[in-house]
């Protein structure tokens, strides 16, 4: 069922999510975005150059967060526009005993909200809230979003 | 080293042409845990009314960062890459970027800063396709740190 204006308000939330990212998401992003930045996966290398350890890529975070706006519209090519600023790095954690393949991983929590609706233009803008823990890593994190008149 | 202000305003050549894949588009999206089929099936792409299979949201980086890396790697940037932090980025998408776009990418830098011995720069990146349509525009804002 197609979105339409009458669903939405400003300030509505809507949908919100749990992505978790541990080392093996790194590394296939790495590998996928060509970004092999060591500080993305190797923690010598990232304690050395004052990082508390290996921190996910910005725009891991920002590729996946963008998934929840589409699955909320259902199509990702209604998604015109789409932005954020990096305001925090992800620390993503290595447990002792764990198998970094399938280990939890930095858990972040996001939010979908509506931030502004222009029905003249027929587009929403919905905001991301990401947060890891109490502290937001995106910020401005904005999807203009094409939505089908009433 | 600090960042060269001179160069704001400055449009490097184009990357030679980046070839979209279908097989890129699927690593991709798993890589970014995007799972809606029209960046997997292509038969629920063309049934969508697309090409081909569609690149996620976020694909145009791959694009846009080999086209920044003209500028970025141009000793006369005065940009040293390993203090360098990703402070924001944005896509505008004109239209959506199917596996077998012909993809020419050419940088500009839109501003140039120096502060002490680092600085800011925004690359502002314009993703054509081989009719010269406008297919991404890509915003790309870096902190280049200072040293203590």
């Amino acid at each position: 069922m197609a979105v339409t204006f009458t669903d939405l308000a400003v300030g509505q939330e809507l949908a919100s999510t749990t992505l978790r990212l541990n080392r093996a998401d790194l590394v296939r992003y790495a590998g996928a975005s060509g970004d092999l930045n060591p500080i993305h996966w190797n923690d010598r290398f990232a304690t050395e150059v004052g990082l508390p350890g290996v921190i996910a890529h910005g725009m891991l975070t920002m590729g996946a967060a963008v998934q929840l706006v589409t699955e909320w519209i259902g199509d990702p090519t209604a998604i015109l526009d789409y932005q954020t600023r990096f305001a925090a790095m992800v620390p993503v954690p290595d447990p002792a005993g764990s198998n970094p393949a399938d280990a939890e991983g930095a858990e972040l929590n996001i939010l979908a909200t509506v931030g502004k609706l222009d029905e003249a233009a027929s587009t929403a803008r919905v905001d991301l809230t990401v947060t890891l823990g109490e502290e937001k890593v995106l910020t401005k994190a904005q999807a203009l979003v094409r939505v089908a008149a009433a | 080293m600090s960042v060269n202000a001179a160069l704001q305003g400055t449009s490097y050549p184009p990357a030679p042409a980046y070839a979209v894949g279908r097989e890129k588009i699927r690593e991709f999206a798993l890589a970014v845990k995007a799972t809606h089929p029209v960046h997997l099936d292509v038969e629920v792409a063309r049934a969508a009314g697309h090409a081909d299979l569609v690149a996620p949201p976020t694909f145009a980086v791959l694009i846009a960062q080999k086209a920044e890396a003209a500028y970025i790697q141009d000793p006369a940037s005065g940009i040293d890459f390993s203090r360098v932090v990703h402070a924001d980025e944005r896509f505008t998408h004109h239209r959506p970027i199917v596996a077998g776009d012909e993809i020419t990418a050419t940088v500009t830098v839109d501003r140039a800063r120096a502060a002490g011995t680092g600085g800011m720069v925004t690359t502002r990146t314009e993703l054509v396709d081989a009719a010269g349509a406008p297919v991404t525009t890509v915003l790309s804002t870096l902190l280049v740190r200072g040293e203590e």
